[in-house]
């Protein structure tokens, strides 16, 4: 995309600095002349939110790490020093603890905005994967980081995710033993736990960089899912999108300071605020809320599952079920090619439209079944709900791109349909 | 605007809806109680939450520890330093190796943590038949399961109720015992217990103790002071972070007034 030319700038040490590093050059370039369409809703305002809780969440983890001991025996009480005892240990905890929920739902948003207003197509098919790699850092991430506090919910969360390794044939067993780095979640599985946790945002930030970069090459997406047409169709980023995105993230962070001071616990399960005992295991194991979903369709793999019987001659059910969790995440890394519709925007696909929401309203129903015990109508429910998951992917949307008539397009963004219509 | 905001609510609404789900495993649900410490602006009885503390000390510490509470934290309750070093003295902490490198033994002080009532675990089964008097610094927190059905449980969270329903359970507990219906031998009944067999004898009983304030020590009254006291010890940060939230969500909604004038007056010129 092309901006204005860069700006003399007037400052000598800014211009200094600029001949040899061009770093207010590139500022300029990706931001003040940056142009984006103006058409954007605020939908388009959840990576900058994103963007908010990653930092917010990295600053916080930072501080934490000065006061928290990973080893099995102090962890949960160094938590609680923490909570007690560090001045406003509370508050940067808190901050932390809720703020993986709330990063996980701005993403979720992210992703949903990406699936109706077809981001992911053509020419941004690697923004969209990089999107899709970063997601599933993030929950690896969230899943070590909540280990550490070591809770019951942590310890035996731990056991029941990191067992499901064990199904992968061949090596499954040593994977479980280099995880765990020992016969079972101990201390070592603690210690490289944390490790990573402190690791693996940093990766996901270079990785968000890399996003953005990709984005800055295509330029974003908008509602009507067509190219600007010229700079009437556009509005530079800065100041225009900045004023709207600041918006946006006092919203967000107004929601995540709710959650802080008034319902820090809600997002949480209280089994968590027992210490780890590897004699008692809890009455129902259940994983954080972000992962039910995709939990849901892991248990749906049961032996008398109508999923699974068709393949029940190539694999036993637990491997089944843990190849179906991983491929409902891979699958949306391949979205851009299962969908072979031209038109990006659902506004302009009235079939696909509803599927999508459709869609949306299944992955929701996913995590509802996915936080119930696996009995009576739930199990059935779930066979249902992941068989629509990767109906949705597999037949659906190629299917329906083939067939679906699309509305006509506008001619551009600033001119509306009544000239499309001519 | 508008849309963005009701699409928001409505798959917030939705993903909360999913998250309390996983909240809502199991179990009788306790009746709501009213508590001082609820809503946005709740703060602790100070005096229930003394008397509960004279419950725990004379009552339940013979049992049941309080391993993450500091004497020194005590001041929150309103109790003064000479109170508090004269609380603290009447406890014998293990301390050393000295210059001859012996354990000895001496007066708790304000700094310790409040002291066990057995050495480990495993001295604690062995004087209950088997099972574990569990900790009381977390446990209003550890078994805050929710208030119900899972719109009615998000309406009570966001209402700032908070893990009250961690302290109705401990109320319930205590005031659920029926000596009429059946049970396992060494178990008593109690409605509110997963499973209705407890191996906890009911532990109050009328003036049980003699309150210094001179409140009538009914088994009700003991019940919620003792609730209230270990809410505090679960969440002694709880008054701080309301007031401090109260502070912050002003300053968020100045701050959104701001942003919204400025973004409006920034696109006035765009054409739709």
């Amino acid at each position: 995309m092309s901006g204005a030319p860069a700006p003399e700038f007037k400052n000598p040490v800014v211009r200094w600095i600029d001949v040899r590093l061009p770093v207010f050059t590139y500022i300029h370039n990706e931001y003040t002349g940056f142009p984006v369409p103006k058409n954007l809703n605020y939908f388009w305002s959840f990576g900058g939110m994103a963007m908010i809780a990653l930092i917010g969440m990295i600053v916080s983890g930072i501080i934490l790490a000065m006061q928290y001991t990973p080893h099995v025996d102090y962890a949960f009480e160094s938590v609680e020093r923490i909570m007690r005892d560090v001045n406003y240990g509370w508050l940067i905890r808190y901050i932390h603890m809720n703020g993986a929920s709330m990063f996980f739902i701005v993403v979720y948003i992210h992703i949903f905005r990406g699936m109706y207003f077809g981001s992911y197509k053509q020419p941004r098919e690697i923004i969209w994967i990089l999107g899709v790699i970063i997601f599933l850092l993030m929950m690896g991430t969230a899943f070590m980081g909540y280990v550490l506090p070591w809770g019951q919910m942590s310890f035996w969360g731990a056991t029941v995710i990191t067992n499901l390794f064990s199904a992968i044939p061949v090596v499954g067993d040593f994977i479980v033993t280099l995880l765990w780095g020992g016969f079972s979640v101990d201390n070592p599985t603690l210690n490289r736990f944390f490790a990573l946790h402190y690791l693996l945002p940093f990766v996901i930030l270079g990785l968000v960089i890399l996003h953005i970069i990709a984005m800055h090459i295509a330029g974003s997406n908008n509602p009507d899912g067509i190219d600007p047409k010229g700079p009437q169709d556009t509005v530079m980023f800065h100041p225009y999108m900045t004023a709207k995105d600041l918006t946006a993230i006092v919203v967000f962070v107004l929601a995540w300071a709710f959650f802080v001071f008034y319902a820090p616990n809600y997002m949480g399960h209280p089994d968590n605020y027992i210490p780890a005992n590897p004699l008692s295991t809890p009455a129902h194991i259940v994983p954080e809320w972000y992962f039910l979903p995709f939990y849901a369709i892991l248990r749906a793999f049961t032996e008398d599952s109508f999923l699974y019987i068709p393949i029940s001659w190539l694999m036993d059910a637990k491997l089944a079920g843990v190849l179906a969790m991983f491929a409902s995440i891979a699958l949306l890394a391949v979205l851009p090619w299962l969908d072979t519709s031209k038109v990006r925007s659902c506004r302009y696909r009235p079939v696909y439209k509803w599927l999508v929401i459709v869609f949306t309203i299944d992955v929701l129903f996913l995590g509802y079944l996915g936080g119930k015990p696996a009995e009576g109508w739930y199990v059935t429910a779930s066979y249902w709900a992941t068989f629509w998951y990767f109906l949705h992917l597999l037949v659906l949307t190629p299917v329906v791109g083939w067939f679906e008539r699309p509305k006509p397009l506008p001619a551009s963004i600033s001119k509306p349909v009544l000239d499309a219509a001519e | 605007m508008r849309k963005f905001i009701v699409s928001l609510a409505a798959v917030a609404a939705m993903a909360f809806g999913a998250a309390s789900s996983a909240n809502a495993a199991g179990g009788v649900h306790s009746p709501q109680e009213k508590w001082s410490w609820t809503g946005f602006f709740g703060s602790f009885d100070k005096a229930s939450a003394q008397r509960g503390f004279q419950v725990y000390q004379e009552v339940c510490s013979a049992c049941h520890g309080l391993d993450l509470v500091a004497y020194r934290n005590l001041d929150a309750l309103g109790y003064n330093e000479a109170e508090i070093k004269a609380i603290a003295a009447e406890a014998t902490v293990i301390d050393g190796p000295n210059d001859e490198g012996e354990m000895f033994e001496r007066p708790a002080k304000p700094s310790d943590r409040f002291v066990s009532p057995f050495e480990n675990e495993n001295a604690a089964r062995a004087a209950n038949d088997g099972a574990y008097p569990p900790d009381f610094s977390l446990l209003v927190k550890a078994r805050a399961t929710g208030h119900g059905n899972i719109p009615y449980n998000f309406t009570q969270w966001m209402a700032g109720r908070g893990t009250a329903s961690g302290a109705d359970y401990v109320y319930a507990l205590l005031t659920g015992y029926d000596d009429t219906q059946p049970v396992a031998e060494g178990k008593y009944w109690n409605a509110y217990f997963p499973g209705h067999a407890i191996s906890m004898a009911p532990p109050l009983s009328e003036d049980a103790v003699e309150y210094a304030d001179g409140t009538p020590a009914t088994l009700e009254q003991m019940s919620r002071d003792i609730s209230t006291f270990l809410a505090w010890a679960s969440e002694p940060e709880l008054e701080q972070r309301k007031s401090m939230g109260l502070m912050v969500i002003l300053f968020l909604v100045v701050l959104l007034g701001l942003s919204i004038a400025a973004k409006r007056r920034r696109w006035a010129n765009v054409k739709k």
